[in-house]
């Protein structure tokens, strides 16, 4: 008989890869919230909080990197969805697609980080406009996001390659897509409460 | 239903128009937020528009794209709760003693 834990059947139909990714997100879940709790403090108890962010060009571009991420989701669903029909070939398409727009949204966040640092005199311990603490949560924060993203996309090209050898099953890339569609729901909370509430009129 | 035939309902999930339904929605919620942020509204208020906004695609992302809507119901049980009740304790602890801080702040 198999036992309660050896995964796939009990105690909730799933392997012991996907439960793995599940309690993983949530533990992330808990860092990420412990952050923008400390931010959304920071925020509302500093009246010099800097405004760095006009809505032509700063608040266009991180809508752009915004709807970039989201589109990387669908092509993910997209994955997921041709690895349960068995299609090998647009499993690994629709990976790659994702991970072009994770590349993507790096090479617009690098951009724009690139921009604060050395055209804004934006660090992480201090800025010309107000409150030092601004850097510290925000190159904290959408760091520690940019992270997860750049692992996300090797993790991508990891079960891409994998799968498309036949080497990994259709689960691994379901438990793929859970892991980048955390990092997608991560930016849902990052990208109003850290631009949105910093715009500059 | 036997414990198989859920597993195979749940590897079902949602239909391509279906997740591509939820994916325009994201976007349009994406598009209210930033038309929000023209309004100029107080950052208290801001902040908790944002913060429901925000809890709201979380909540399409995990149902649709995370698939958790076509999961055992007992997962749900298992992992959401345990999140929400961490928050929680964070919130109950953190605000109280940072604003204790905040007041004795030298002015």
């Amino acid at each position: 008989m198999e036992s309660a834990w050896s995964g796939g059947k009990s105690p909730f139909a799933m392997g012991s890869k996907k439960l793995g990714m599940w309690l993983f997100i949530i533990s992330d879940t808990l860092t990420f919230s412990a952050l923008l709790i400390v931010y959304s403090y920071s925020r509302l108890t500093n009246p010099d909080w800097p405004r760095p962010f006009p809505i032509f060009p700063a608040i266009a571009f991180s809508t752009t990197m915004t709807v970039v991420l989201l589109a990387s989701s669908l092509t993910m669903v997209m994955a997921v969805m041709a690895a349960q029909r068995n299609d090998r070939k647009k499993t690994v398409m629709w990976m790659v697609a994702t991970m072009v727009g994770g590349l993507l949204f790096t090479a617009l966040h690098l951009t724009e980080w690139m921009n604060m640092i050395f055209k804004e005199h934006f660090t992480i311990t201090g800025n010309p406009e107000g409150s030092p603490l601004f850097g510290a949560v925000f190159f904290g924060i959408t760091g520690m996001h940019m992270t997860h993203v750049m692992i996300g996309v090797i993790y991508l090209g990891i079960v891409a390659v994998g799968y498309g050898r036949g080497k990994f099953s259709a689960e691994d890339v379901e438990v793929n897509g859970l892991y980048w569609h955390f990092v997608d729901l991560v930016w849902m909370f990052v990208f109003p409460l850290i631009y949105l509430m910093s715009v500059k009129y | 239903m036997s414990t198989e035939a859920h597993a195979a309902e749940a590897h079902a999930g949602a239909s391509v128009g279906t997740n591509l339904a939820i994916w325009i929605g994201l976007v349009a919620i994406t598009f209210l937020e930033v038309f929000l942020a023209y309004e100029q509204l107080q950052p208290a208020v801001m902040l908790s528009i944002l913060v429901v906004l925000s809890v709201v695609k979380a909540a399409m992302i995990m149902s649709y794209f995370m698939h958790l809507k076509f999961e055992k119901f007992s997962l749900v049980l298992f992992l959401i709760p345990a999140a929400i009740f961490c928050i929680c304790m964070m919130f109950i602890f953190f605000f109280p003693e940072a604003f204790r801080l905040l007041q004795m702040r030298p002015h």
